[in-house]
């Protein structure tokens, strides 16, 4: 007994008594899916990549991203961003600049000359794929980073389908184009251009293709009966924007009526007051019904493309045509007025909508065409097995990010059907919602807006009218990613936890509990900024 | 304010860490290798403000001191649950006084290390004196104010938790007007805690003029540690009180600890300010600002003002009280953030 006086007992340690036996719930660690992600057509995995840009790792965040869309510098431009829409910071702020972000990592890459990665291994199999557009070079991609052969046939003299032939360079510069494009192609993918695939069955058998990816597009121009005079110049939008990558530039007038209020009515009408004519979009509905874009309506606009709402072409003569003006019924519905009206119009240009050749798939046992589009299941599967087939052509909503999203769809089943399997999806998370987060963690930081090319370049040039952001405010930007439902490694958990029972486990390595003295107080769950841990309930 | 904010504008200054910060900017709350001063095992209810605080602070202070600390403290929960004979939480010299004399044990500690120190101690050896707002506004308080007014080198930290709590909730001088205790029950025409005097320590503090006085909640992290590191690198009387909620005997949510200090400060109830000799060098300011509704409706010992009749009268004199601290301290600025 060398103890003090009165004392009888050694000193130990409060460790000896795991409070985590008084707890009735615990702290779990989850990976919720962020609104942007489940929103992206394409399927990136946006807040992952922001994560790796937010460091200033610019190089990561791109291969990140490339692991989803090999294009970032064209989604960058023409995507339409519903991404922003879902964002929860827009209900603290405004959203995060995702668009913006992106292009600026699509242009360093182009830049900077970062290669895609090639495939690990060689599958020995060989996949056609019919038509250099989004849909068909993201399969093409992602099928060859499988380790698949892969032939891209293509009936134009260029890559990249409706991007080059529908979107004007103002929106998409072609060098960009090209650069992404060529290199996807660059991973071995074998292009073949000006190739019509007339029938699909034969081409397929000729090149002894296990598997073949239709994404053809929609590039025929629609027709509405018009009556018109022998004179009258009418041409479908599409062949006008197709005509304006050639030599010879379409000769259209000084007054050049577009008809239709999508966003190609808009691509048209910028395109015609680019070449110097003074377009008038004529538009059977109201601004709030026309299917373009907001934004586009508001540059067109702002362009000085003049628009006549609720009007519909009646007969078009030499130098003029006849308008009926229209008035919406109690449906929203437009309904003639019997008040007519001649406007003068050097041409006519109708963008109404288009459809999609068909013409290859004539005498394909068990595929199924309706309302003019291939029907495929819900693995891009058309009724022929084999064939796979996605963009414009098939059901779904027409957009390059959509047909991107097709793309890697389908190679991911091609892949898995040939291997004779069904190809199935990770589960998915929950959706990281704005009600998990605690805002007070985020310091206010308004969004940071993209140059305009000044107005007068904008109404003469075919110069990009939307600029990038540079280095510094595009982290700016990517730093204002709120990290919905993935955990930052902001150390709340770790630092709030009043019982130390939080294990950090180092950089990029994230936390763990140490249930042994947890006691299921919930202030980590409360005082995650992103929402990132969850409370369940202990079986007692 | 002590305060420099880095503009880092996904989670500001205001989360515990930050991967894109350089290590000397983050808090010591984010080190892998901060001391645990209070580890665990210890006994504090679930969500307990006042362990929670009791860690900020003595790591921060372990920290500044390089690990060279003797803390001494007063009875109240923070020894109750920390240190049950023979075992403890603390992982730091530590040395339990009486309820009432922590400040004059520091003091003499603080004299001891002197004398060493002038027999030829290289090393210095920091003093820290810490008990809850029982054993400092009220039975300490004597010693407290004789180790301020002989200005004897040590920084005194109080948790206040507005009670004693761990004797079963029982009023002290820092009970806030209205609140329901064991000892202010909810009857009567006057229900709760008397709307009396008043008794707010850090400013008789300083109406010593001691070099330091400052105040602070578990909310704001950083705020808390920059005080205590600045008043570590002083030396002479220093008094830090923290706003430390108390799940059990304010009848709030466990999870509800943070939020409750954040709400305290956010409406003007409680002011984050400090001073040096006297006069106040700078506040924390509100950032959202909040009606007290919002701090008062979360807590079941101001449950007798939300019946059914909800006691409109007794919430506009607490709303005043918020006011009077945001108009004498200046708490809110247009251009805060």
């Amino acid at each position: 007994m060398d103890k003090p006086f009165a004392i009888t007992l050694d000193p130990g340690s409060s460790l000896a008594n795991r409070t985590g036996s008084w707890r009735t719930s615990r702290p779990v660690y989850v990976d919720r899916l962020p609104p942007c992600n489940s929103q992206c057509p394409a399927g990136e995995d946006i807040q992952g990549w922001l994560f790796h840009a937010e460091s200033g790792d610019y190089e990561s965040a791109w291969r990140h991203l490339t692991r989803d869309n090999p294009f970032p510098a064209i989604m960058g431009r023409v995507c339409y961003h519903t991404c922003e829409n879902a964002c929860n910071r827009g209900r603290l702020d405004e959203p995060v600049g995702i668009n913006s972000v992106e292009r600026f990592l699509g242009d360093e890459a182009l830049k900077r000359g970062w290669k895609l990665s090639p495939p690990a291994s060689d599958s020995g199999k060989h996949v056609l794929i019919v038509g250099a557009g989004p849909s068909g070079m993201s399969a093409a991609y992602h099928l060859r980073r499988l380790g698949h052969q892969v032939t891209v046939h293509e009936a134009g003299p260029l890559l990249g389908g409706m991007m080059r032939f529908g979107i004007p360079k103002y929106r998409l510069p072609r060098d960009v184009l090209e650069a992404e494009m060529q290199r996807v192609a660059d991973l071995g993918v074998r292009v073949v251009l000006n190739t019509k695939v007339e029938n699909i069955l034969e081409t397929m058998h000729a090149g002894a293709f296990d598997a073949a990816f239709l994404a053809v597009g929609a590039h025929i121009g629609k027709r509405a009966m018009i009556p018109a005079g022998d004179a009258a110049r009418i041409i479908d939008a599409i062949s006008l924007l197709r005509s304006m990558e050639g030599e010879e530039k379409p000769l259209l007038g000084r007054r050049v009526v577009v008809y239709g209020g999508g966003n190609t009515a808009i691509d048209v009408a910028r395109t015609a007051k680019r070449m110097g004519a003074e377009p008038l979009i004529v538009y059977r509905r109201t601004r709030e019904k026309m299917p373009a874009h907001d934004f586009e309506v508001e540059e067109a606009l702002q362009e000085g493309v003049m628009v006549k709402w609720l009007s519909t072409i009646k007969q078009a003569g030499e130098s003029s045509l006849t308008i009926e003006k229209m008035a919406l019924d109690s449906k929203g519905f437009p309904q003639p007025t019997g008040e007519f009206e001649t406007i003068e119009a050097d041409s006519l240009v109708l963008a109404l909508g288009q459809d999609v050749d068909l013409r290859l798939l004539e005498g394909v046992p068990g595929l199924e065409v309706s309302d003019g589009v291939v029907q495929v299941d819900g693995n891009m599967m058309t009724g022929h097995a084999g064939i796979f087939a996605g963009g414009d052509m098939v059901p779904a909503q027409r957009n390059v990010t959509v047909a991107i999203g097709h793309g890697k769809k389908a190679a991911r089943n091609i892949d898995a059907w040939l291997r004779g399997e069904q190809y199935v999806p990770p589960p998915k998370h929950e959706v990281a919602v704005f009600e998990n987060l605690n805002t007070w963690y985020y310091a206010d930081a308004p969004k940071t807006v993209r140059p305009m090319l000044d107005i007068i370049r904008r109404q003469s040039t075919f110069d990009e009218v939307q600029g990038g952001l540079d280095e510094s405010n595009a982290l700016f930007e990517a730093r204002r990613c709120l990290s919905c439902g993935n955990c930052f490694e902001c150390d709340n958990c770790y630092g709030v936890c009043p019982d130390n029972a939080v294990i950090k486990l180092g950089p990029g390595k994230r936390f763990e509990f140490n249930y042994d003295y947890c006691k299921g107080c919930g202030m980590c769950v409360a005082e995650c900024p992103c929402g990132a841990i969850r409370m369940e309930a202990e079986e007692i | 304010m002590s305060i420099q904010p880095v503009h880092f504008y996904q989670t500001g200054t205001f989360t515990v860490g930050n991967r894109l910060l350089a290590p000397e900017e983050r808090s010591v709350q984010a080190n892998m290798q901060r001391t645990n001063s209070l580890n665990s095992g210890h006994r504090a209810c679930q969500g307990c403000g006042e362990a929670l605080g009791a860690r900020y602070a003595i790591d921060a202070a372990m920290n500044a001191a390089r690990g060279r600390l003797i803390a001494a403290n007063a009875t109240g929960c923070l020894e109750v649950f920390s240190t049950p004979y023979p075992e403890t939480s603390w992982q730091i010299p530590w040395i339990h006084s009486l309820f009432g004399n922590t400040a004059a044990v520091a003091s003499g500690i603080a004299a001891a290390i002197k004398v060493k120190r002038q027999k030829g101690q290289a090393d210095d050896v920091r003093v820290v004196a810490q008990g809850g707002d029982g054993g400092t506004t009220d039975i300490g308080f004597g010693c407290l104010s004789g180790m301020f007014e002989r200005n004897d080198d040590v920084l005194y930290i109080c948790y206040d938790n507005g009670g004693y709590m761990n004797t079963g909730v029982q009023r002290s001088s820092a009970t806030p007007p209205a609140a329901r205790t064991a000892t202010t029950m909810p009857v009567g025409p006057e229900p709760g805690n008397v709307f009396g005097q008043g008794k707010f320590v850090p400013a008789i503090a300083m109406a010593h003029e001691i070099p330091y006085v400052a105040t602070a909640t578990v909310a704001d992290l950083r705020d808390l540690e920059n005080k205590v590191t600045k008043a570590m690198g002083m030396r002479g009387a220093r008094y830090i009180h923290i706003l430390v909620p108390c799940p059990l005997g304010w009848g709030a949510a466990s999870h509800d600890t943070i939020r409750l200090a954040r709400l305290a400060k956010e409406t003007g109830i409680f002011p984050v300010f400090e001073a040096e000799h006297g006069d106040v060098t700078g506040v924390l300011k509100i950032r959202r600002p909040q009606p007290v509704e919002e701090y008062l409706k979360l807590q079941k010992r101001y449950a007798h003002l939300f019946g059914k009749k909800p006691a409109v009268e007794t919430i506009a004199r607490l709303q005043a009280l918020a006011d009077k601290n945001i108009r004498k301290y200046g708490l809110l600025d247009r251009e805060a953030n």
